[in-house]
């Protein structure tokens, strides 16, 4: 301790310096924990690397099993990702804009499929869509069959992930300062035209960002589309259901599977980044 | 002939102004914040709808509530200047003039030649490519005036046209902006707070208060009407007769007294 200085000057270098344990402490406690956290997260996916050699990945990829997959997910999610945008984005522009009785009621039941479990998902469209179903029943009178088709498949998946996007659409829209669209009008653009010209182009990056979520989402859809479109290797096995049926078998078939979901996941994370990045 | 009776509950008041602007005119409106200024050029444009009342510009209804017309904003041929500018960000400055043209589905040809011609005439040629977020606040104000005026509108208002101008650019820019209402020959209403660009740009002044026309008349009659306390702030403290002396066009006029922003 300095003797030189003055009571009150001693009395707030003592302070001083438990302030500065105490940062020291805390800074030390929130790293700990960030790390256990990250370890947490970080350890199971890298355990999928570490548990298979790269000639075992290679040549699982050959395997029709996991091809069919890999090319039934694409072409599905990629499906139900346009069918979402398509719908997706009317809806959210009309929520994001128009103020009209039930606005509350429609946006609660476009983010539902967020909130409902996958399984209870699968079987309310089964009994929707289902050979006995509400509507599947007639249907099946024309002959029209859903249930357990690659149909039932993106069926499945635009249920759940539409909502990634319309969330995420609806949140853009708003986003977009009106004054664009007034200005638009003035300059004599219909309301179709600032939509097309200035609204989506000014929501862009979110609407990518959205229907990037949208398609991840899709494509990691196990649980409504086990029950709803079955488990068809070629027709309804997707990704996530071929990982669930060959871990049974062929572990490095799944975790072949895996492995892909995983690299798709990480880019996808950071395309999301990329595209909201910019800014006008 | 601008004519127009505009009725409109706002959420603290019931706007409710009569106003005429002749051909070649320029009414400024003034006011407090709040008073109704910018609602009456966005009921004027179209952007909001007036509950009541009728709008006309050179015999046309625009807007009548007793004949059910409500003329869109896209089909009213009216230039809307807003305060910030709202150029379109994602666009060039050349896109931006080009927009309204090509709503009109002008050919391309047409559209690329009224562009580079207002572009000139702007003297915005040299930042045709030029994405409008790298502008100054004059070079966009210009933008936004080309993109109204390449139109040939039968009305401009212009709210605060100067606001986001550098101090020491406003001069400049409002002796060219002057010119420009000029040339194009059609009723303009600017709105202000500031006295010289009411004393340089207007041929009358109208006071709004709380949604009302308080005083509406020419400039120096307004101006002297220093018993209303918005006046006697606007006009500044010393008492006023008449017009100040127009800026030269060199851009150095003197400062008329009050000049300052009041908002």
């Amino acid at each position: 301790m300095d003797l030189t200085q003055s009571w009150p000057e001693r009395g707030r270098s003592a302070h001083g310096s438990r302030t500065a344990l105490r940062r020291v402490v805390l800074s030390l406690l929130t790293a700990v924990l960030l790390a256990l956290f990250l370890l947490f997260i970080t350890l199971p996916v890298v355990s999928l690397f570490l548990r298979i050699s790269p000639e075992a990945f290679l040549s699982s990829l050959t395997q029709p099993v996991v091809l069919d997959a890999l090319s039934l997910s694409f072409v599905t999610a990629t499906v139900s990702t346009v069918i979402v945008v398509l719908f997706g984005t009317p809806l959210a522009l009309v929520n994001a804009r128009r103020d009209y009785r039930g606005r509350e009621l429609v946006d609660t039941l476009t983010d539902l499929p967020i909130v409902l479990p996958p399984a209870v998902a699968g079987l309310a469209l089964l009994m929707a869509f289902g050979r006995r179903g509400v509507i599947g029943q007639y249907l099946d009178i024309f002959g029209i069959q859903i249930g357990f088709t690659t149909v039932a498949v993106v069926m499945a998946q635009v249920f759940v992930a539409s909502p990634f996007y319309i969330r995420q659409a609806r949140a853009s829209f708003e986003a977009v300062d009106r004054l664009y669209e007034d200005a638009a009008r003035t300059l004599g653009a219909s309301p179709g035209t600032v939509a097309l010209r200035i609204t989506i182009p000014l929501a862009w990056g979110g609407l990518v960002s959205g229907a990037i979520l949208s398609f991840a989402r899709a494509l990691g859809e196990f649980g409504a589309t086990i029950m709803f479109a079955g488990n068809f290797q070629g027709k309804t096995q997707t990704m996530p259901l071929a990982i669930y049926t060959t871990m049974q078998g062929d572990m490095d078939a799944a975790i072949s599977l895996s492995i892909i979901l995983v690299v798709i996941s990480f880019a996808v994370i950071s395309a999301v980044k990329i595209v909201t990045r910019r800014r006008y | 002939m601008l004519s127009v009776h505009a009725v409109r509950h706002l959420r603290d008041y019931v706007l409710d102004i009569t106003l005429s602007v002749r051909s070649g005119e320029t009414l400024v409106l003034i006011g407090e914040n709040g008073s109704g200024k910018s609602t009456v050029l966005n009921l004027i444009s179209g952007i909001l709808t007036p509950d009541g009342g009728e709008i006309v510009l050179g015999g046309r209804t625009l807007f009548s509530d007793k004949k059910k017309v409500a003329v869109p904003p896209e089909n009213r041929k009216v230039g809307h200047l807003f305060q910030s500018y709202a150029l379109f960000p994602h666009m060039t400055v050349s896109e931006n003039v080009a927009f309204g043209l090509r709503c009109r589905k002008v050919p391309k040809a047409w559209v690329a030649d009224a562009v580079v011609e207002q572009l000139a005439t702007m003297h915005l040629a040299d930042l045709a490519d030029v994405n409008v977020g790298r502008l100054s606040g004059g070079q966009r104000q210009r933008v936004a005036l080309a993109r109204a005026l390449v139109l040939e509108p039968e009305l401009l208002l212009l709210d605060e046209p100067l606001a986001a101008v550098d101090m020491r650019a406003q001069a400049p820019m409002r002796n060219e902006l002057h010119d420009q209402i000029r040339n194009a020959g059609i009723p303009c209403i600017v709105v202000t707070h500031t006295l010289r660009d009411a004393l340089e740009l207007g041929d009358r002044l109208c006071l709004i208060e709380g949604g009302r026309v308080a005083a509406d008349g020419a400039l120096e009659e307004v101006l002297a009407m220093r018993e209303n306390e918005f006046i006697a702030s606007f006009a500044g403290p010393e008492p006023h007769n008449g017009f100040m002396p127009r800026a030269s066009t060199s851009g150095h006029s003197p400062r008329p007294p009050g000049s300052r922003p009041l908002g």
